[in-house]
């Protein structure tokens, strides 16, 4: 791959807000966000807990429709799609990974990393080569046939990287990738991602907490009361 | 296209080994329908032929005259006279259509041979009863001429009695003590097996009628009439000439009803196998009730798994997979598991029915059409709660499965 060609704009999200729960009850979660990110950044998230961190991410992974305003990734406005379009965007172009794992369960840590490519419609051996790789990159190599009931948190954690970078993604986007890691393997991790993001030019979005892991960033956006409070950039790297 | 749905099998086997409880608890819920089902309507189907078999071995030209009115509920036939054996002499004279009339006297007796004994049952008869009845000799003869007027202590045997009391000698010239009398056994029945209502038909001792008159019942009554009409006679012809005989023998005027019964056991056949065939609608009802719980059993096993199936559903959805990949999977995983189910209840249905029909000396007719019915209906079951629970999460957002709780 080429060197970082940041600028590029990739997603923009105008005015987004979500509204949840109905009536007296209802929880404003985004609250007309604008957010702008070019290819190829390494952004990192932050902000306190309920301030709408993984509610926007959501939104960015097209795992769930804004309440009003617009998202546009590539120039395609997203709320315009059908379901079947928004999938495939997710199949093709983004990398997920969840806050909770949301692994299968009763399945191999191969398995789950095999399924996006299965929906890609790869041939067996290339699943199997691919998610052996992916595993390996986040020092799983030897737990591939172990279910998520039999690994650690940290473990299930990796495996869910591993399910979201085996497809190469153009996006990754992360929910506290390393919340479950000790610090150790939270900067083994980051260096994983710093590397897809600078060799493979992957644009990783990545919800944080921890200042150290933000520090692997050339961008920090921070989350206030479903907003945007401030957005720093790192001058050079 | 072909690859998507290889893709689909291959999930859909992996999500059944995944779940092995589950899926086996689905496939036995089908299993036990689809057998209880054709197994019933298999016994059923042949319990029903059995009977017209049977029925059919009587000889299908013969009719039965008992007194009293027509048996039904709440008419019985007492009270009305027995016949004499000159009612029989007027019948076999003045209907020609009738070949062999038989009058029957039975009583139930304790028969003894050496130290053996057997209770079994001693009809009186005449030679036209082998005839009438469709009996064969396999061994010896029948009754002499004057052992029907004399009324001498010689006796038939069937089979059955031949067994208990003989063993395995000869029963010819052999004497059996009945009651105060002692006689002589001059003939042995061919065997016919079970009877229609799985009675032993060879548990039988004939005697002239004479003889069971005078020693056993110790009257001139006959019981019952067996008729046996010559070929291509009209059954319904023949019945009415009995009737306006009978009528004018036992001096009933015309507002009187008939105070005897004469019977077609063609009529009878039908009316037994009618009501076997009513039973096995009835099984078949109760086995499709059990068809109908197993598929209940499916809902529910799908229902307790909707849960985990939703956030199932929201992972792959997520990762990209297409709403109708997902749903493809789902539908194949619950074919397989109907038919799996559907396959392996009719084979124990065929297993089982086999079985039984042997124990019960029934004919096994294999049927097809319930067959495929069960088999149709089960995966209609299986693919029905297998598959609905599924189309509700896969219109979710991926999100909103995934929080499914
Ligand atoms: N499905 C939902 N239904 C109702 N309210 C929700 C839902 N999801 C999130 N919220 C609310 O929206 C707000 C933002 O939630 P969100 O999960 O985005 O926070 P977050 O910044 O990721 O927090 P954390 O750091 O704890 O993960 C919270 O107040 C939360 O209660
Ligand atoms: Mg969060």
């Amino acid at each position: 791959m080429t060197q970082n060609d940041v600028g590029t704009l990739l997603i923009s999200l105008r005015k987004v807000t979500k509204t949840y729960g109905e009536g007296t009850a209802t929880v404003q979660a985004l609250n007309g966000v604008d957010l702008d990110i070019g290819q190829g950044e390494f952004v990192a998230i932050m902000g306190p807990s309920g301030s709408g961190k993984s509610t926007a991410l959501n939104i960015l992974g097209c795992l769930d429709a804004p309440s009003s305003g617009h998202y546009l990734f590539r120039d395609i406005e997203v709320d315009a799609l059908t379901r079947n379009q928004r999938a495939l965007l997710r199949r093709h172009y983004l990398g997920f990974v969840f806050q909770g794992f949301n692994l299968l369960s009763r399945t191999s840590a191969q398995e789950n990393v095999e399924l996006p490519l299965l929906y890609r419609g790869e041939d067996a051996a290339h699943r199997h080569e691919a998610s052996r790789r992916a595993l390996a990159q986040v020092g799983l190599t030897g737990w591939e046939h172990h279910t998520p009931a039999e690994l650690s948190g940290g473990q299930q954690q990796r495996v869910a990287i591993a399910r979201a970078i085996v497809t190469q993604p153009l996006v990754l986007l992360a929910d506290e990738p390393t919340g479950n890691l000790d610090s150790k393997r939270g900067h083994e991790i980051m260096e994983l991602l710093v590397s897809l993001n600078r060799d493979q030019g992957i644009t990783v979005i990545m919800v944080t907490h921890e200042l150290d892991m933000a520090a692997y960033a050339s961008r920090v956006v921070r989350f206030a009361d479903g907003n945007v409070g401030s957005d720093s950039m790192k001058v050079a790297a | 296209m072909n690859q998507m749905l290889l893709n689909a099998l291959l999930l859909a086997l992996r999500a059944i080994r995944r779940n092995l409880m589950r899926s086996f608890l689905t496939v036995l819920g089908i299993v036990i329908g689809v057998g209880a089902v054709i197994t019933m309507v298999t016994l059923g189907n042949g319990a029903t032929r059995m009977v017209s078999d049977q029925i059919s071995s009587l000889g299908s030209n013969l009719l039965i005259l008992r007194p009293g009115q027509q048996l039904g509920p709440g008419r019985e036939s007492a009270g009305a006279a027995n016949f004499r054996l000159t009612d029989v002499e007027a019948l076999q004279a003045q209907i020609p259509s009738l070949r062999a009339v038989a009058p029957v006297v039975s009583s139930r007796v304790t028969l003894v041979v050496g130290s053996q004994n057997w209770s079994s049952q001693v009809s009186g008869t005449s030679n036209a009863y082998f005839t009438a009845g469709n009996w064969k000799i396999g061994a010896g003869r029948s009754f002499e001429e004057d052992e029907e007027t004399a009324g001498k202590a010689v006796c038939v045997i069937g089979d059955t009695v031949r067994k208990q009391l003989f063993g395995s000698g000869s029963p010819l010239g052999g004497e059996l003590r009945v009651k105060n009398f002692t006689c002589v056994v001059v003939g042995l029945l061919a065997a016919k097996g079970q009877g229609a209502m799985g009675q032993d038909q060879d548990d039988v001792v004939l005697m002239p009628i004479r003889t069971v008159q005078r020693r056993l019942t110790g009257n001139q009554d006959v019981s019952t009439v067996m008729l046996s009409m010559r070929d291509g006679a009209n059954a319904d012809q023949v019945m009415v000439q009995i009737r306006r005989l009978m009528r004018e023998r036992r001096k009933l005027a015309e507002s009187e009803e008939d105070n005897f019964n004469v019977m077609d056991t063609k009529q009878i056949a039908e009316t037994l196998s009618g009501t076997i065939r009513t039973m096995t609608g009835l099984l078949g009802a109760v086995a499709a009730v059990s068809l109908l719980v197993g598929g209940i059993g499916i809902m529910n096993i799908m229902l307790v798994s909707v849960t985990e199936r939703t956030r199932e559903i929201g992972i792959r959805l997520a990762i990209g997979a297409l709403e109708h990949e997902v749903l493809l999977q789902f539908l194949i995983e619950a074919v397989v598991l109907s038919a799996l189910g559907g396959l392996i209840g009719i084979t124990l249905a065929f297993v089982a029915c086999l079985g039984l029909t042997a124990l019960m000396n029934m004919p096994f007719l294999f049927n097809p059409g319930i067959n495929l019915l069960a088999f149709v209906f089960s995966a209609v079951i299986g693919i029905v709660f297998g598959y609905m629970p599924a189309r509700r999460a896969a219109s979710l957002d991926p999100i909103v499965a995934l929080r499914y709780e």
